[in-house]
């Protein structure tokens, strides 16, 4: 990454109070993204993944308690006003969030939720905002935008209201992207589809943008940097093509390796990976990730590895055991 | 949408049939006897037979029944034989009353219980939240009378702000009108918006951890377009049907309330007509009544079905 | 959603406490005074009170003091023993009212979702043609046509409240019967009245005494606004209803007339609807408290 950081993530830690004991959502987690970049975060459900897109966006939840420093464009963000705020979403950072049949508000149309935010940010009158939002709608590839002004969500298929999820997000012209699993809750057909869509808007408007998905096949040809997360840390991190030729945690390469290939003989089996992530409120002394490795050791249950750099350029894992894997991978 | 309606009347007519031979039943199984009570002190079993025989009243039940029925589906509900006004008159003079009192009950309610509601939906589980909760809860135990009493004794004697009994028409003096249902309205309201706020809270409540409510939060909308465009709407369906069952369930409640404050409604007709033994407007009165609740709790659940666009479009 | 956090903090967002759910102090306040109110009123006669009866014409309307220990009413009748005999009244029919519409709406309700079928839609649709009629209007028009009597007032608000236990009972009954050991014992024979009784009743009582309480809550305020009007209880009895109703024509010298007989009718109803709520939310937690 060269240049400054857009968006730096510096020792973000996000605790829950729960019935069961503090959650450790996310634990110390440094990020950093240039203008224009994509970063992938993978990992799996109840990682940590999402939380720390709500603490990028400050939308956690009332009882969480925040710590560090999420800086955007020289400011930091946790220290900011309410207000101050408020005029930096949709105008600076936007989001996609995974399920657009939840994220639509179902009772109001999608002109009325597409156009409240030009009018809010970019103080345009009605009939400007709604020239606006036919303009956005075709952008993003729905046919008769005029008509779908006055539609309501449950009218779109679920593509389509992931269009316009993005045509929502894209309206303010932000310059940063945050696209939580978009494509999870789509069919498979679809999927590729919204992830065009998502890489061409970004090159168009020159958008930094944060992918976070659980496929590591997602992220590959699409991002510039990975940063793959377990139990609420960053584990690996690397720019892309790096992390694929030169895998370090065995986490990674056990995510890779869990993807079915397309050219496999017949009847393989999925190597699915053994085990559970761990109880986030009752947090494993020694790697998180030890009681599913197979290249565990006691070292590994005694401590937390630190996130270390490899030789190359950028490539950072938190393991005690790397491999030093050339996996062939197309990606 | 049309088979949802047509079914639904169907339904309605036994039910209003069935009302109107219960209404008819109390009013013929009297100990009493009409006749003697029209005659009052010149009764003598010569007078009483013939009454009764011009009344029709020696005929069988369900011959009166069929009568009276056959007269009612005309408009012809009998007529006061104390102020020789038809049912229907009398009727007609003092709805607009109850109406009145009804709509602005139901509205102080709606006052009180919406701002309420979404105050301690916000600061869901917070003491302040405890204490509304915790009044509203309170106040479902203080009957229509005693609020009745509390506010007359407050704002009337103590205060003398507001008159404790008397009715303007609102032709002669619109502001005077509208003070004389202050009194009544609210304490009706008092007893009403427990019920309104509590249905409000918990709808807002779940619709707040809705996603496209972090979504719109995402989006960097003012605070109050969040609560009051994108969180209202879709928790009010519940309180759009209570405040219509409330609103018919009042027709009842105005009784008491016009007889405390001396408000010419349709409660304080019936009351009268009991007062005086007037039972044939007695009859007609129930009867109007219960019709009118009937009808209501079915334009109620019509209007629930218009109203979410899900459920017009076919989705549930 | 699915990801593990945001499923707790589902969790976190709804375990807000709600006071009428837990067997805290206020349910144990709430039962305290409902013992307290009730012993007093069955122990009245043996209670060291004045008559509520005797009038002392001297001492209208007089204040607190150790000869009145709430004072005398607009006859010079002493005002606590005034209250302590009308809760009596106010009490009798508050708790006999709902058990008429307890036995026998409890009974149709449980007939009517065991047997289903024309029977059951008879049943509720004779339930719907009684609650067309709003109470206070019914109850009005019966007692004017069978006169004022404490039996016909307890009957009539009895009769009223048959629809809402037919329908509890109906509901429980409803989603008990199809669980399997209704069916095993109807496999192994049992009659129907052995299933009712030995199977069924049990578990639809306790969602019953929940609703019975909250039913003598409400008995008591139509019994109270009746009774204000001068339409519930024959005068000269007197229940809190026609105590608050003869107070309200002293309101302006002495208030208290109207407010204690209140006050003691507030405390008692807030207390069976305390209990009866924090029933009723452990019986049945998705109704929630409406």
């Amino acid at each position: 990454m060269s240049g400054p950081a857009l968006l730096s993530i510096e020792d973000v830690a996000v605790e829950l109070p729960t019935a069961r004991g503090n959650l450790r959502a996310v634990d110390h987690v440094d990020l950093a993204l240039g203008p224009g970049q994509t970063l992938g975060i993978v990992g799996e459900s109840g990682c940590g993944k999402t939380m720390l897109s709500r603490a990028i966006l400050q939308l956690l939840p009332k009882k969480a308690k925040l710590s560090g420093r999420v800086i955007f464009d020289g400011q930091d963000l946790v220290r900011l006003k309410a207000e101050a705020l408020r005029k930096l979403r949709a105008r600076s950072i936007a989001v996609v969030f995974q399920d657009p049949m939840t994220s639509l508000n179902p009772v109001l149309t999608i002109g009325t939720q597409l156009i409240e935010t030009l009018q809010e940010h970019l103080a345009l009158d009605v009939a400007a905002a709604r020239r606006r939002g036919v303009e956005l709608l075709a952008a993003v590839g729905i046919p008769a935008p005029e008509q779908r002004l006055n539609q309501y969500p449950h009218q779109l298929s679920g593509g389509m209201r992931q269009r316009v999820a993005i045509a929502i997000a894209l309206s303010c012209e932000p310059k940063l992207l945050i696209a939580d699993e978009p494509t999870t809750a789509l069919d498979v057909t679809i999927q590729a589809q919204i992830l065009d869509l998502l890489a061409r808007e970004q090159r168009r408007r020159h958008m930094a943008m944060i992918l976070i998905t659980h496929d590591l096949g997602v992220v590959a040809g699409r991002t510039d940097e990975v940063a793959v997360m377990y139990a609420g840390r960053v584990v690996e991190r690397a720019p892309t093509r790096a992390l694929f030729k030169n895998m370090q945690m065995p986490y990674t390469a056990a995510l890779l390796a869990a993807i079915p290939k397309i050219d496999a003989a017949p009847h393989t089996p999925l190597a699915a990976i053994p085990g559970r992530p761990p109880d986030p409120t009752r947090p494993l002394k020694g790697c998180s990730f030890a009681p599913r490795c197979r290249y565990v050791s006691d070292q590994c249950l005694r401590g937390k590895p630190a996130l270390t750099s490899a030789e190359a350029e950028g490539h950072s894992y938190a393991c005690f055991h790397p491999l030093t894997i050339a996996a062939g991978v197309s990606a | 949408m049309v088979g949802f309606v047509a079914r639904r009347l169907l339904y309605l007519l036994p039910v209003l049939l069935a009302v109107s031979l219960l209404t008819f039943l109390i009013a013929s199984l009297l100990p009493g006897d009409l006749a003697y009570v029209i005659l009052g002190d010149q009764a003598t079993p010569d007078k009483v037979a013939a009454l009764r025989h011009d009344m029709g009243l020696d005929q069988p039940i369900w011959w009166r029944y069929l009568g009276w029925l056959g007269h009612v589906l005309v408009g012809d509900f009998g007529r006061s034989f104390r102020t020789g006004q038809t049912v229907l008159q009398a009727v007609a003079e003092r709805l607009p009353v109850s109406f009145e009192l009804m709509l602005l009950a139901e509205l102080g309610a709606l006052l009180i219980g919406i701002p309420l509601a979404i105050a301690c939906a916000v600061r869901a589980g917070s003491a302040f939240d405890r204490i509304v909760t915790g009044s509203a809860f309170s106040m479902l135990s203080v009957p229509a009378f005693l609020a009745a009493i509390l506010l007359i004794y407050f704002f009337a004697v103590e205060l003398h702000w507001l008159p404790a009994t008397g009715y303007v028409p609102f032709s002669e003096d619109p502001l005077g009108n509208l003070r004389c249902f202050v009194l009544p309205a609210l304490t009706l309201a008092l007893g009403e918006w427990p019920v309104l706020m509590r249905v409000l809270r918990s709808d807002m409540i779940a619709t707040l951890q809705e996603d496209y409510i972090a979504m719109a939060r995402a989006k960097g909308l003012k605070p109050s377009r969040i609560l009051l465009v994108h969180a209202l709407k879709p928790s009010s369906l519940t309180l759009v049907t209570v405040t219509g069952i409330n609103i018919g369930r009042l027709m009842g409640g105005t009784v008491i309330v016009e007889s405390i404050f001396a408000l010419p409604g349709i409660g304080r007709l019936l009351l009268g007509s009991i007062y005086t033994r007037d039972l044939i407007i007695l009859q007609g009165v129930v009867l109007c009544v219960a019709a009118g609740y009937v009808l209501i709790n079915f334009v109620v659940d019509m209007l629930y079905a218009v109203l979410d666009p899900r459920i017009r479009h076919g989705h549930a | 959603m699915a990801t593990l956090e945001l499923q707790i903090t589902d969790d976190i967002a709804s375990s807000a406490p709600q006071g009428t759910r837990r067997l805290g102090l206020l349910f144990w306040a709430a039962t305290g005074w409902l013992i307290f109110i009730l012993a007093a009123a069955i122990l009245a006669p043996l209670l060291p009170l004045p008559s509520p009866t005797d009038m002392d014409m001297l001492e209208r309307r007089a204040p607190i003091s150790a000869l009145h220990w709430l004072g005398t009413d607009a006859l010079g009748r002493d005002e606590l023993a005034r209250v302590v005999y009308g809760a009596r009244i106010s009490l009798t029919v508050g708790l006999f009212a709902p058990i008429i519409g307890l036995t026998i709406g409890g009974a149709l309700g449980m007939l009517a979702g065991y047997f289903r079928g024309r029977f059951e839609s008879f049943v509720v649709g004779s339930m719907d043609v009684l609650l067309a009629f709003p109470p206070l209007i019914l109850a009005l028009a019966v007692t004017a046509y069978l006169g004022q009597s404490i039996l016909n007032l307890t009957c009539i608000l009895g009769v009223l409240g048959i629809p809402a236990f037919m329908r509890v009972a109906r509901a429980s009954t409803l989603t008990l019967a199809r669980r399997e050991f209704v069916i095993a014992a109807q496999a192994l024979g049992a009659t129907h009245a052995r299933i009712l009784l030995r199977e069924l009743l049990p578990n639809v009582a306790l969602p019953l005494l929940a609703f019975f309480l909250l039913g003598v809550a409400v008995t008591i305020v139509v019994e109270g606004a009746l009774s204000f009007l001068g339409l519930g209880v024959p005068p000269p009895i007197s229940s809190w209803g026609s105590m608050i109703g003869e107070g309200r024509e002293s309101l302006e010298i002495a208030p208290q007339l109207a407010f204690i007989p209140a006050i003691a009718m507030f405390l008692t109803v807030l207390a069976f609807n305390l209990v009866g709520d924090t029933l009723r939310a452990l019986t049945d937690p998705r109704q929630g408290a409406l």
